[in-house]
């Protein structure tokens, strides 16, 4: 065998695999060029086509504008709804985990190892359980119908960044700290002009699987927010389920859900390069 | 520039271990101290105390008069350069050195940020951190960041960052540990010449003796959180404290013989008995040459060389005594009259041994006499 191929056998089995990944958004990207017919035929089981024969690019236009009741404006409702619970939910999860893991990193104080190892254990928690204790805090709060219940959450710490967070703090020299101390700053200052800057892996990987996660996020969505024009891109997405939950118009939700994808894919292509480092710093640290 | 005054100062950590213990010493202003001693001996632990760093366990400490013990390290104009220089990474040179007077300035509140206060004021920032950067030779370096400086510039930028901001008192923890042994040398005689211009107060942290002697113009030896000696480094050099003292300071380390001097024919030798300990540094002792007669009155050694050591202008001769455990080391001008494995002997000026009692204390009891 020469060099060249038995460089390339590696790459053998990690293109299959990349194949068996990539197939079902391959399939969205098919149904949603084909026409009506050919689309509720594949999803009826009937086989669809490797390439569609007659690409139907008016699909996303007329699926975006068919999104809920209103012509346009459920899309523009639901993509404006998604962007700024998602905004919010991302600002929120890496200020209150970095302040925290950094609490955790450097400040001393009695039960520290206590509280780090309750805070931990919170990761046990299946989300079923606290479901429906929630949904009763936040309806005797009067925030059933608001985004609240989605957002202020992420501004209260979650266990899996803080941890990361906290490993990564851990790793800063002392004398950082100790010359900023001497400098002027206390903990806060610390926190956020020193601390912060160096951490950007983590936050990179806070912010992509908060961003991700509260995107993609169709229960909290679908439990809280009641009307049409308060509802979230992925809870949209079910206005093309009819009363049955039987699926008329496949081709135009493989449409939305394509555009929906779009960046998520786009924040990890930006991301990357910091995200990569980041979760091997944390493997290596941690 | 200030005065700093400890009286008393301890450092007890939880189960009593006792770092530093009941430490008096006063850097008067302008002065260079340097604190020296072997790893563990409480030097660093000292240092931040004064920087606010480490919590005073008993004693008080003062800057410029006012006693600091509950006034956090931003509060007592100071400025504290240390080991592995703790640059900013994320930021310019430029920003590390602006970083702790921007805060001053952040500190007078939202309204002393805007208006033409605030741009005076920024100038002047500016202004500071231009003449500093032209003091150290680093002007060139402002837009860099940290990583793309070597070990010496960044030592500088440590070093600007704490002279920008004209504290009271500078402190050094080992600033110079980090680098090779040229540029050491190098980086000591510009902290030299940067004292002399600034005549800032400075307490200075180091391990090597070296260093300490020739930075200091008094040095303080410490031994497991004791104070031992608080002199000018030729005082330290010359009339040791202890035996602790007159081990540490000096390269060679002093030759030590317990017994005592003896008359014998016409010259000094050792002999068992008595209850002191006999100190000869190592440039006090002269190679005999073969068949030569001692010169009378002198102290002398007769031993078989186990080692010489050249090193160009001098050579160290490692010698075993007759009846005594250990190497004696004997600073010989280049190209001795001894050789390896053969005998020889040793003479040296009785004025230049020094006496310490033979006791764990090993107190200077002063010169040697028979």
């Amino acid at each position: 065998m020469s060099r060249r191929r038995r460089r390339l056998l590696p790459y053998l089995p990690l293109a299959l695999g990349a194949a068996v990944m990539l197939f079902p958004l391959w399939w969205m990207l098919v149904i949603s060029l084909e026409t009506p017919g050919r689309a509720g035929a594949a999803a009826a089981g009937g086989g669809i086509d490797w390439f569609p024969a007659d690409p139907q690019w008016r699909n996303y236009a007329e699926a975006l504008a068919q999104l809920g009741t209103r012509r346009w404006q459920g899309f523009l409702d639901a993509l404006a709804n998604s962007v700024v619970v998602t905004a919010l939910t991302v600002v929120g999860q890496v200020l209150s985990c970095s302040l925290v893991g950094y609490g955790f990193a450097r400040i001393r104080f009695r039960g520290s190892r206590l509280l780090f190892v309750v805070m931990l254990a919170t990761m046990m928690l299946p989300p079923q359980v606290t479901m429906i204790p929630l949904f009763l805090l936040f309806r005797s709060l009067g925030w059933v119908d608001t985004i609240l219940p989605l957002v202020v959450p992420a501004f209260f710490g979650n266990a899996f960044f803080i941890f990361l967070f906290r490993q990564f703090f851990a790793q800063v020299p002392e004398a950082l700290v100790e010359a900023a101390r001497i400098d002027g700053y206390g903990h806060l200052g610390i926190w956020w002009r020193v601390m912060l800057p160096l951490c950007r892996p983590v936050i990179a990987i806070c912010a992509v699987f908060t961003f991700i996660f509260a995107w993609n996020d169709f229960l909290a969505p679908l439990i809280y927010l009641h009307g049409e024009e308060q509802a979230t891109l992925a809870v949209a997405l079910n206005s093309f389920r009819n009363q049955y939950g039987g699926l008329e118009d496949v081709h135009l939700l493989m449409a939305v859900s394509i555009v929906t994808m779009v960046p998520c894919i786009a924040l990890f292509f930006v991301a990357q390069k910091q995200f990569v480092e980041g979760l091997g710093k944390g493997a290596v640290k941690g | 520039m200030a005065e700093i005054r400890l009286d008393q100062v301890a450092k007890v950590y939880p189960g009593g271990v006792r770092a530093v213990d009941r430490v008096d010493l006063v850097v008067a202003d302008g002065e260079f101290v340097v604190l020296v001693g072997p790893s563990g001996c409480g030097k660093s632990t000292t240092l931040r105390m004064v920087a606010g760093l480490e919590e005073i366990s008993e004693g008080t400490i003062a800057i410029d008069g006012r006693v600091v013990n509950e006034v956090p390290p931003k509060d007592r104009d100071i400025a504290m350069v240390f080991q592995n220089y703790a640059l900013y990474p994320h930021m310019t040179v430029r920003r590390n050195l602006a970083f702790g007077l921007e805060r001053r300035r952040r500190h007078r509140g939202l309204l002393a940020r805007f208006g033409a206060a605030a741009r005076t004021e920024r100038a002047a920032i500016e202004r500071r951190i231009e003449e500093t950067a032209a003091l150290l030779g680093i002007a060139a370096l402002l837009e860099r960041k940290p990583g793309q400086l070597s070990g010496g510039q960044r030592q500088r930028v440590a070093v600007g960052r704490a002279i920008v901001r004209d504290p009271a008192a500078f402190l050094f923890d080992e600033p110079l540990s980090n680098l090779d042994a040229k540029l050491r040398v190098e980086m000591r005689a510009e902290l030299k010449a940067l004292h002399r211009r600034l005549g800032a107060t400075t307490l200075y942290v180091t391990h090597d003796q070296e260093e300490a002697m020739t930075l200091g113009d008094r040095l303080v030896v410490m031994k497991d959180g004791v104070v031992q000696q608080v002199a000018p480094p030729a005082e330290v050099y010359d009339r040791p404290a202890n035996r602790f003292v007159a081990g540490f300071v000096g390269t060679p380390p002093m030759n030590f013989l317990a017994g005592r001097l003896e008359a014998a024919d016409g010259c000094l030798r050792p002999a068992p008995g008595g209850d002191e300990v006999i100190g000869l540094r190592p440039d006090a002792l002269a190679p005999l040459a073969p068949g030569a007669a001692p010169p009378p009155g002198r102290i002398l050694l007769e031993g078989e060389v186990v080692t010489i050591d050249h090193l160009g202008d001098r050579a160290d001769v490692f010698f075993r005594l007759d009846g005594r455990e250990g190497l004696f080391i004997c600073r010989a001008p280049a190209r001795p009259p001894v050789a390896e494995g053969a005998r020889a002997r040793f003479t040296a000026d009785p004025a230049a041994a020094h006496r310490f009692a033979a006791g764990e204390t090993g107190a200077r009891l002063g010169s040697a006499s028979p």
